[in-house]
């Protein structure tokens, strides 16, 4: 025996290393728990390496990227200085359309706040199993964070945390194919469950009587006891009768946020269900400016001069004066203005960027003091940024 | 004067510091490896396909013709790539069972094929990716009873992939030993 274990001593080892692993292998998958402590070690010891080259990597490309963006940083603050006052004619506009709207839903919309308390963690790696769609965010048990807590972002569901150690915790995406998430749509209140594990997303388990409609949101319907009821999931892609005989429907859906490409995370530590909106999502609400008033086209639209700040008034009150004593500011051979005489009335009225007192225009012409603005719920879709759409929403108006 | 007391003489006395510093080396490459798995598709989504660690694997396996270091250091390498899968569904020693087995083979192909030869290394490599993700895959079906998609065509393409990465990497480790043995005997 002695000399058969000496003559085929590799074979040995190698038979005794792999039969061990398999022993352990067993044992985990028949007690359904693993060994923690190696994986503490393994995890403690690599991810704060991979946090440190993501460090590493923000302090440099992005101290490059900040180099070649503040090249031309004086002429993009131009152009951002007119589109930051050409916004705020916009809000205005939007205030005042909020204010006397009867509708009641785009308001409920922008008031809605979510409950639940969050924590934001950065992803900084994924898992070693291509297949698996997990990765590792940088906040662990002592964030709070614990296991099989729900993964969001703003525009949608992300994941589950499956696994927590002291600084880091691995979070299984929902396009895994061992991931299921019960979903509600938002018109038709139809109940499925969402499968993303095979290359694309489809709602399961919708009967083909239940009515969708193409575009039509799901959230999440809290029934799968991880994520809260209400936080945004996806569109309807296609929805068609499914097999003949098995009285299914396929419904496909495109995931409003990106699971795989996301970031930065919210872990959800304290859910708390909300109603479905029945109104707009955030990401669908347009809301149209107010018309033009009567006898006005469009080229005489309220330009981005007449709004009015301190400096647009001084630049008002020395252009009438200017215009008063026939001077042209930067001419040669103009005569130098009095800048003490005091302006008539015809002359103060002319001036094109004079505040014009009325009761209805004060506050669509005037910068009304903006109030602090309520944070976005966490539940809402960040609003697409172009300049017809809402902006953030105000705070609660008595 | 015996033979072994003329081996005694003869050997220097930074033999032992040297394999010190060549296991330190393989545990910080190891690391490095693993890392890279973990955080480059971070980066460059489309670089899933490299596997790092089982290049690692294959190198010391076709280095150092020694059977039983070559699988002790695949098992290292898997159970680390182990611990950081999620363990619903993937437990300890998937990969680590793979890589021993691919450690213990690639040791003992180095004793009868010349591995320095680049062309020999590129087939060795592409076979041992296949042998890899095969072994993986029944693994997961046998024993884990998961149903687990497998792509002929696109194992057979990151296999070449990971050849023709391998080429160059060999070429810089072998590098690195050189130096380090240098700096050593120094």
């Amino acid at each position: 025996m002695e000399t058969i274990l000496t003559r085929y001593r590799n074979l040995t080892v190698l038979l005794i290393v792999v039969v061990a692993q398999l022993l352990f292998l067993a044992y985990q998958v028949k007690a359904n728990k693993d060994d923690r402590l190696i994986r503490v070690w393994a995890v403690s010891a690599v991810t704060p390496m991979a946090g440190g080259v993501d460090a590493v990597r923000h302090n440099t490309i992005g101290f490059l990227q900040d180099y070649f963006i503040l090249l031309d940083v004086r002429e993009q603050n131009r152009k951002l200085k007119a589109e930051n006052d050409k916004l705020r004619m916009e809000n205005i506009y939007f205030r005042n359309e909020l204010a006397n709207s009867a509708d009641a839903h785009a308001l409920m919309v922008f008031q809605a706040k979510t409950p639940s308390k969050t924590v934001a963690a950065r992803v900084v790696g994924n898992s070693t199993v291509a297949t698996a769609k997990a990765v590792f965010i940088d906040r662990g048990s002592t964030s709070g964070i614990e296991k099989g807590m729900a993964v969001v972002t703003p525009e949608g569901v992300v994941g589950k945390v499956i696994a927590v150690y002291p600084l880091v915790s691995q979070v299984l995406l929902v396009t895994d194919p061992t991931f299921k998430v019960g979903v509600e749509s938002q018109k038709h209140h139809v109940h499925g469950i969402l499968n993303c594990g095979i290359g694309h997303c489809i709602v399961e388990q919708v009967q083909d009587e239940d009515k969708l409609d193409v575009g039509e949101w799901f959230f999440t319907s809290g029934e799968d006891r991880l994520f809260p009821r209400g936080f945004p999931v996806g569109t309807v892609i296609s929805s068609a009768p499914g097999a003949p005989g098995q009285g299914m429907r396929d419904v496909k859906l495109a995931l409003s946020g990106q699971p795989g490409g996301a970031e930065a995370v919210l872990v959800v530590l304290e859910g708390v269900h909300q109603e479905i909106p029945s109104g707009p999502v955030m990401a669908d609400v347009h809301v149209a400016p107010l018309p033009l008033p009567p006898g006005q086209k469009d080229g005489n639209a309220p330009s981005v001069e007449q709004v009015q700040t301190e400096a647009d008034k001084i630049v008002g009150k020395y252009q009438a004066l200017g215009k008063e004593e026939n001077h042209v500011y930067g001419a040669v051979g103009s005569s130098v203005p009095d800048f003490n005489l005091r302006k008539t009335a015809p002359a103060a009225a002319a001036a094109p960027a004079a505040p014009v007192p009325q009761a209805s225009t004060t506050t669509a012409v005037a910068p009304a003091p903006v109030a602090p603005q309520a944070p976005l719920p966490l539940g809402s879709p960040r609003r697409k940024t172009t300049s017809t759409e809402a902006p953030a929403p105000p705070s609660p108006q008595p | 004067m015996n033979e072994s007391s003329d081996n005694l003489l003869r050997r220097r006395p930074r033999d032992s510091w040297f394999s010190r510093f060549q296991i330190l080396g393989l545990v910080v490459l190891t690391l490095f490896a693993i890392i890279v798995k973990v955080y480059l598709p971070r980066i460059i989504p489309s670089t899933s396909w490299l596997e790092l660690p089982l290049l690692l694997t294959v190198y010391f396996g076709l280095v150092y013709p020694n059977q039983i270091a070559a699988l002790l250091f695949g098992a290292f390498v898997g159970l680390c790539e182990d611990s950081l899968a999620p363990a619903n569904l993937h437990p300890i020693g998937m990969f680590g069972i793979t890589k021993t087995l691919v450690g213990y083979f690639a040791a003992s192909v180095s004793m009868r094929f010349n591995v320095e030869n680049a062309f020999i290394r590129l087939v060795l490599c592409f076979f041992f990716y296949l042998f890899h993700a095969l072994m993986y895959w029944l693994m997961r079906r046998a024993l884990l009873d998961q149903n687990v998609p497998f792509d002929p065509q696109e194992i057979l393409i990151y296999g070449a992939l990971n050849s023709a990465v391998a080429l160059p990497l060999f070429l810089l480790l072998d590098k690195m030993k050189v130096s380090g043995s240098r700096s050593a005997i120094l």
